[in-house]
């Protein structure tokens, strides 16, 4: 399923939540939605979802425009998540499910097993409240895919789980990818979203500032910056044209040392340089990672 | 649809399988019950333990005076004051009564000491034969007969006769009515605000659970909150059907196992009655029980019963949803309560109002307030024991009807936007903002 939000403005009082966004979601593909807190994800989300209603633009799903009935393909994770606290697990999950539209029979059966994969049979019968808050989020995790939507949204998935849980969940959005799903993760965390997704947007105050394939992004924002391990006892002397020494460290009884070219220069006239000084060990071209990317654009200039 | 019936159906299942449901309904028949009857064993009960009272009279005006009762016997006695008290209170565990030599002529004053509180009906005799001894002694000291003003006293026993558009006469006793009237009318307040506080409590409870956006995201706000309301509304009356089923079972079974048939139970309840001094000892007048059993008869409890069920849930359906508005716009409690109050101030105006709507059942103040949605149905319910005319009850139901149709789309629109609001300080102008909103 693809997903296309075309234009999407909204506007609360007086202040504008989303101004002119553009995202476009491929087929079978995991697309990070990221941004500082209150750029407006959230609400991107909600309107995607149908819970709020958009000022301006369109979603297309498929290419064609949303219907209310296309509620039952999307499964949604909000940031902002609970459950009811008196209600037994199981009981709860299967009600949540049939809002969803499935059966009670399917949603059992489905939910029988989703409990067994991720060990947690045990707490079919007791009470929300007496779980921790990690074992609700999992419980919220199986409902939420359950109905098997082909759309899902995930609002900072991770949040609240120890490692080991984020990544048996990583491990499942990616298995969910893998079995057709589309799916949009919003969250801070920069070094899951390197992981796992294909594409990205950055909102930041309310506009979309940044959108595409992560390589690709990489590759626009890199800065000629190449990391040089040798062997050598004395530290690079390089001509000041053509570069200029970011750092030098030593590691395991060698060199590593960070350079970053002048702009007509190129990494083989660099390497011409460097084989005569030192036993080069290993040469590679420092992509800068989302976390810089996104800290050099939402940064206040 | 289908969706809204599964949240009916887990609001109602949720709430009728919880503790403080099995509770109530199981208290509330027992304390009806026990309201019912009560009164019949006190009456009872009270006959048999007799009170003996040592009577101290200084003044010697009321010796011989003081005549046995069935529970009450009189005896005199001569010595001190602090020595017959602890003769008639500490040893022989009697009352006391104490009537000094008056400062002026006359003995107005009497004291009555006893260990346990003496009851009223101990005093108010004794006040009565006292009053009247007296007075008998000045009616004399001015050359008046007391026979002659005996026989002049009358009895008056009016019997209040309604008719009806039919000419048909139905004899009517405005105590039953009152006592029917009022116990509605609190009943159907109390309906209101207990389960319109549930609904409240539902709404606050999945707003600041979040689970709200897991919910809207499959159903809309408006389904979650109709659900919510009608699963309490089914609630609500299976509490009412279980109370009223259980209530006549426990009396029911009181009555086979400790009183023995329906006849002595009448017997005691007239007994009780003559005791609360509502009959007068001149014996000619109808016998009370069968004055109330006659007007009980006069009230329709079909009709009673069915606009109970009707203006319930018209006015729960009413205000339910200003309490879901109210839940759904505030995050907290102490916010609740700066909305609660302007909302519950019909309701309590219209309980607070029920002395002048009883006094007056066809007063135009009675009219409107069982017109207006807002107080229609407690007042209603309080006139409808009295009698009112069917174009009026059906005006008031079409009304109330359009109250609450109203009221829901109102707060369909404030719920929907109020319950992803969160940590926004809500005032009236935000309300307003949110209700004129498309």
């Amino acid at each position: 399923m693809t997903l296309q939000a075309n234009h999407i403005s909204k506007s609360f009082d007086n202040h504008k939540a989303l101004d002119d966004v553009t995202i476009q979601v491929p087929e079978q593909s995991i697309f990070g939605l990221l941004g500082p807190n209150g750029a407006g994800k959230t609400t991107l989300i909600r309107i995607i979802n149908m819970i709020a209603v958009k000022d301006q633009g369109e979603i297309l799903l498929n290419g064609k425009p949303m219907q209310p009935s296309d509620a039952s393909q999307i499964g949604y994770l909000p940031e902002e998540r609970g459950l009811y606290k008196k209600m037994k697990v199981g009981e709860q999950a299967v009600y949540l499910a049939r809002l969803k539209g499935m059966s009670k029979h399917d949603a059992t059966v489905k939910l029988k097993h989703w409990f067994g994969k991720f060990e947690m049979d045990s707490w079919w019968n007791r009470k929300v409240e007496e779980l921790s808050k990690g074992m609700q989020q999992k419980v919220q995790f199986i409902v939420t895919v359950l109905h098997q939507p082909r759309l899902l949204i995930f609002d900072e998935p991770f949040s609240g789980f120890d490692p080991i849980n984020v990544n048996l969940l990583k491990a499942e959005i990616i298995n969910l990818k893998n079995e057709g799903s589309t799916i949009i993760f919003s969250t801070h965390n920069m070094a899951s979203v390197e992981e796992i997704c294909d594409q990205i947007t950055l909102i930041h105050q309310s506009k979309n500032i940044l959108s595409g394939e992560i390589n690709d992004i990489k590759q626009r924002y890199k800065t000629q910056t190449y990391e040089v391990e040798y062997k050598s006892s004395k530290a690079l002397m390089l001509p000041e044209g053509l570069c200029h020494i970011i750092s030098t460290q030593p590691k395991n009884n060698h060199l590593v040392t960070q350079v970053k070219l002048s702009d007509n220069a190129t990494s083989n006239l660099l390497l011409q340089h460097l084989i005569q000084q030192a036993e080069i060990l290993k040469f590679q071209e420092v992509l800068p990672s989302l976390n810089d990317i996104f800290i050099r654009e939402v940064s206040p200039k | 649809m289908n969706k809204i019936l599964l949240i009916i159906q887990r609001e109602y299942l949720t709430r009728v399988k919880k503790k403080s449901f099995i509770v109530m309904t199981i208290v509330g028949p027992v304390l009806m019950a026990a309201m019912i009857i009560l009164p019949v064993f006190l009456a009872s009960w009270s006959e048999a333990t007799e009170k003996r009272i040592a009577v101290l009279d200084e003044t010697g005006w009321f010796f011989e005076k003081f005549q046995d009762e069935d529970n009450i016997k009189f005896y005199h006695v001569f010595e001190g004051l602090e020595e017959e008290k602890n003769q008639a209170l500490n040893l022989k565990g009697d009352l006391l009564l104490y009537i000094p030599l008056p400062e002026l002529n006359i003995p107005v004053n009497a004291e009555l000491f006893s260990s346990k509180q003496p009851g009223l009906n101990v005093t108010s005799y004794i006040k009565s034969i006292m009053k009247q001894t007296v007075e008998n002694k000045k009616l004399l000291a001015s050359g008046i007969d007391p026979e002659i003003i005996k026989s002049a006293k009358v009895d008056i026993n009016l019997v209040s006769i309604k008719v009806d558009e039919g000419g048909i006469e139905k004899k009517s006793n405005t105590e039953v009515e009152v006592g029917l009237s009022i116990f509605a009318g609190i009943m159907i307040y109390f309906f209101i605000f207990m389960f319109g506080a549930q609904v409240l409590k539902g709404v606050i409870e999945e707003k600041s659970n979040r689970i709200v956006e897991v919910i809207i995201s499959s159903v809309k706000p408006f389904q979650l909150m109709m659900g919510k309301i009608v699963g309490i509304a089914l609630v609500g009356l299976t509490q009412f059907m279980l109370w009223i089923v259980l209530t006549l079972i426990i009396v029911g079974i009181v009555q086979v196992m400790f009183i023995s048939g329906d006849s002595s139970t009448l017997e005691m309840m007239g007994t009780q009655s003559a005791m609360m001094g509502q009959v007068n000892d001149g014996g000619s007048q109808m016998d009370p029980m069968m004055m109330i059993t006659e007007t009980l008869g006069s009230v329709n409890f079909m009709v009673m019963t069915l606009s109970f069920i009707f203006y319930f849930l018209g006015g729960y359906l009413l205000y339910a949803s200003l309490f879901a508005a109210i839940g759904g716009a505030v995050d907290n409690d102490a916010d609740t309560q700066q909305f609660m109050l302007p909302v519950s101030i019909p309701l309590i105006l219209a309980v607070a109002m029920s002395g002048v709507i009883i006094n007056q059942p066809d007063s135009s103040l009675a009219f409107w307030m069982s017109m207006i949605p807002f107080t229609s149905p407690i007042t209603m319910m309080m006139r409808i024991p009295f009698g009112v005319p069917v174009w009026e009850i059906l005006l008031s139901m079409g009304l109330l009807v359009a109250g609450f149709i109203f009221s829901t789309w109102v707060a369909g629109k404030i719920y929907k936007t109020g319950i992803l609001m969160y940590g926004k300080k809500i005032s009236y102008g935000v309300i307003w903002k949110w209700l004129t909103a498309r």
